[in-house]
């Protein structure tokens, strides 16, 4: 883990030092030449990312992918999948490997200023959750002093455990694992009394046990984990195609504009913004260098905001997440678009 | 009364007894018992306790195996599966997760379409070393080869390999076995071909930058050979590599490209990053023991040499390589390399990784190579040299043929490390049979907490081809063992 850690301060390093600044619109003219998108993923997540038997990925970031691929290239299927880890992702977007990491990466700070990223926006308002067994009686995370919780070792979930804790004066007993998969073993074989990671991580976890009932997740969330589609710092072309794009998906799902609707709405539509949107009148899509219609393929790609949802992680789903934070603004959400105006 | 014996005794026996059976504690399974488990008290007891872990352990596991369920296409499917089989509390593998997606841990995420490159190359490896690993043994030869060829052609089949390659493939398996049978010396060329034809297979793309690849051996062949006849010595090696470099940087790309352009002979284009499961813990894993072994005994003698600046390069070489881990290597290869190499630069992901583990395996190589060069008593050194032998002549007639067969087991021995080590590319991103490529198909919400299915079956494979190399080293010590005869 040190030669990691190690690695990853050198890495940082050197891109402090001055990794590869994106010139304005290169990144687009390149992702146009190449005629693929290379979006930078997650090497599978339950519900965010995964393959299926023949390779092609679904989830819930890879619908950014494909919605970005739609708006520049027309073709929601012309993306390349490079799947990354939690140690390669940053490296292989500021090496231009990728043109767009959409894993599940939380916004921070350093993040943005230090590693020279450019979050687009925030697909997903998440945080850390506690899971523990029914028959621990234990109903609030304010409970858990002296417990041993089971946790992934060098994410930002084990700082804010250790945070958290120190904050609450209480103590614990950290069980280090080193995959999701892992831990989920471990805290079925008792090795410890509650697991931490991403409510939305927890939620699925649970949702897969044999015996889903006899688990709970605790209600406090202690930390703040917005997960949003990232690029490099000096294009910021392509940065405003990117968010526009998640600004389509959202305000898609505000103004009712779905996969099975586009069509006919964006003919017949009478709300300003909806028009602007899907190019019926002025043209937007030359501000950002694409054509008129490339909000409309975004959304066609596959639904809008609230469908993606809905498909890959929402309740319908074995996963079951409710919308919480993720909904939108009017109904008592974080999901706002900027207006198309 | 007369004085005969035979009316002085009542009886004589004329005839010997039968020979008896020992008695019963004396022979077959008591005693083989008596003497090897339960010799003493200490050995009773230590044989008892050896049993009850064996009990412990069988009686936990068996149940798993003895409920496994094949059939279902989720874990909760799988549950019920088992629940229904053998009552609600019982426990049971989900093989599913292997019927569904074996695919995947064999193959990774090539197209499926072109299942049957990966798999001819396969049959083909076999048949490329076969002439050098059973040159002694044409009954062994010829196993291997059938294998080969039969399991190869049965499973390319299976997964759809079009008529017309199935066609080529069939002649080419033909061809070559009665190559190997006739004229072995020349199959032996055809051995060293086979690496840039499995490169050709497994990537694909056009044919011509591979052939101007080996063109690029062959000319730096040729400069050698002909500097060398002009008495050159080591600056005819230079020379050679020299030129197969400069090929290689500037004529050859252009060349590949002008032929392309007049006669187009290509396959469908394979990305690296669609290479995953054992297909890639393969294709590094052979190519490292391959190339691996000469790099070794090129830095063993290096590290022999009597020449200072040669010897201290292989030193720091050989001290450096071992005093780092693989994994940062793995991460220096992946990352770090990124920020060296000029923007643009495309410097394919699993080549970067295929050198990293030779340079890392090479100079453990070396190690053990120079222990059996230590080996040898004096003598055979000053043998070499009183019989007029130059240097090289020495080390490949005398020297290296005893030293080797001496390094057996720990040659064998860092082979089977580093195919095992082939799944630390996990770390850079890259899908690994044993844990990347589990924990991705472990990410589609069907098969998630499937934990150990994945483990037992890429753990069983690992267990084929590991025991597969460590008897053919067993095979291999008892072909040449010549001085106790």
């Amino acid at each position: 883990m040190r030669q990691i850690v190690f690695l990853a301060t050198a890495a940082a390093a050197a891109l402090a030092a001055g990794g590869a600044m994106a010139a304005e619109g290169e990144t687009l003219a390149q992702v146009k030449a190449r005629g693929v998108l290379n979006c930078g993923v997650n090497t599978g997540l339950v519900g965010f990312a995964a393959p299926d038997a023949n390779g092609n990925w679904s989830g819930f970031d890879i619908a950014i992918c494909k919605a970005v691929a739609a708006a520049v290239l027309g073709d929601a299927s012309k993306v390349k999948y490079v799947p990354t880890t939690g140690q390669t992702r940053f490296t292989a977007l500021s090496s231009g490997e990728v043109d767009v990491l959409a894993r599940n990466s939380t916004w921070t700070f350093q993040r943005d200023t230090d590693l020279k990223l450019d979050f687009a926006g925030v697909n997903y308002y998440d945080g850390q959750g506690f899971m523990v067994r029914k028959d621990l009686g234990v109903s609030s995370a304010k409970e858990l002093d002296g417990a041993t919780i089971c946790i992934q070792t060098g994410t930002s979930t084990e700082l804010n455990l250790a945070d958290w804790f120190r904050a609450n004066n209480m103590t614990y007993q950290p069980v280090n694992i080193d995959s999701n998969a892992e831990g989920e073993q471990q805290y079925m074989a008792g090795a410890c009394d509650a697991y931490t990671t991403d409510a939305s991580g927890l939620a699925a976890t649970r949702a897969a046990f044999a015996d889903p009932d006899n688990h709970i997740i605790l209600p406090e969330i202690i930390s703040k984990e917005p997960l949003g589609p990232a690029v490099r710092h000096g294009d910021n072309n392509w940065g405003d195609i990117v968010r526009w794009v998640l600004y389509a998906l959202i305000s898609g799902e505000e103004y009712g504009v779905t996969s099975a609707n586009i069509e006919e709405l964006s003919k017949s539509s009478t709300n300003p913004d909806v028009q602007r949107m899907l190019g019926a009148t002025d043209d937007y899509g030359a501000m950002l260098g694409l054509d008129k219609e490339w909000a409309k393929r975004a959304i066609a790609a596959s639904g809008n905001y609230g469908e993606i949802f809905a498909a890959n992680i929402g309740e319908q789903t074995p996963i079951g997440l409710a919308r919480g934070l993720n909904a939108l603004w009017t109904q008592g959400g974080l999901m706002y678009a900027m207006p198309f105006r | 009364m007369s004085e005969l014996h035979a009316e002085t005794v009542a009886f004589v026996r004329d005839t010997m007894l039968p020979p008896a059976l020992p008695p019963a504690r004396q022979r077959g399974v008591t005693l083989w018992l008596r003497e090897n488990l339960f010799s003493g008290p200490l050995n009773t007891v230590l044989t008892l306790l050896g049993l009850a872990a064996v009990w412990f352990i069988v009686s936990h596991l068996w149940p798993w195996f003895a409920n496994s369920v094949w059939n279902a296409s989720s874990m909760a499917e799988c549950r019920a599966a088992v629940a229904a089989k053998a009552g609600e509390d019982a426990t049971g593998a989900c093989f599913g997760v292997i019927r569904e997606r074996w695919n995947q841990f064999i193959y990774g995420f090539y197209p499926s379409a072109l299942y049957w490159r990966p798999t001819i190359v396969f049959g083909l490896m076999l048949f490329a070393v076969a002439p050098v690993l059973f040159s002694e043994s044409r009954g062994l030869r010829w196993a291997v080869l059938g294998f080969a060829a039969v399991a190869s052609f049965a499973a390319a089949v299976a997964v759809g390999i079009p008529p017309r390659a199935a066609l080529i493939t069939g002649g080419v398996f033909v061809l070559w076995a009665a190559l190997i049978e006739y004229a072995p010396r020349r199959a032996l060329v055809l051995s060293l071909l086979f690496p840039f034809l499995a490169v050709w297979l497994l990537w694909g793309g056009s044919v011509w930058p591979v052939v101007s690849a080996l063109a690029g051996f062959v000319l730096g062949g040729v400069v050698w050979r002909l500097a060398a006849r002009l008495g050159l010595g080591l600056l005819a090696v230079a020379l050679g590599i020299a030129a197969t470099v400069a090929w290689w940087l500037w004529l050859g790309p252009d060349a590949a490209a002008d032929l392309h352009a007049m006669l187009p002979v290509a396959l469908d284009r394979v990305e690296s990053r669609s290479f995953g499961g054992f297909l890639l813990a393969l294709t590094i894993g052979v190519s490292g023991i391959v190339m691996s072994l000469p790099l070794g005994i090129i830095l063993a003698l290096a590290r022999q040499s009597d020449m200072p600046v040669v010897k201290s390069l292989a030193v720091m070489f050989i001290e450096f390589i071992r005093g780092v881990p693989l994994i940062t290597l793995l991460f220096v290869a992946s990352i770090l390399l990124n920020y060296f190499l000029p923007p643009g630069t495309n410097f394919d992901i699993i080549l970067r990784v295929i050198i990293m583990v030779t340079l890392f395996a090479s100079a453990y190589m070396a190690e053990v190579i120079r222990g059996g060069l230590a080996a040898l008593p004096r003598g055979q050194y000053e043998a070499a040299d009183s019989l007029g032998l130059d240097y090289w002549k020495a080390q490949r007639l005398i020297i290296l043929p005893q030293a080797l067969k001496i390094s057996i087991p720990g040659i064998v021995g860092t082979f089977i490390g580093m195919f095992k080590d082939t799944t630390l590319v996990t770390f850079v991103g890259l899908f690994d049979p044993l844990k990347q490529m589990a924990d991705t198909i472990r990410a589609t919400f069907e098969w998630k907490g499937a934990y150990w299915e994945p483990y037992v079956f890429t753990g069983t494979i690992f267990f084929i081809i590991c025991f597969a190399m460590s008897r053919y080293a067993m095979y291999l010590e008892q072909r040449l063992k010549r001085d106790h005869r």
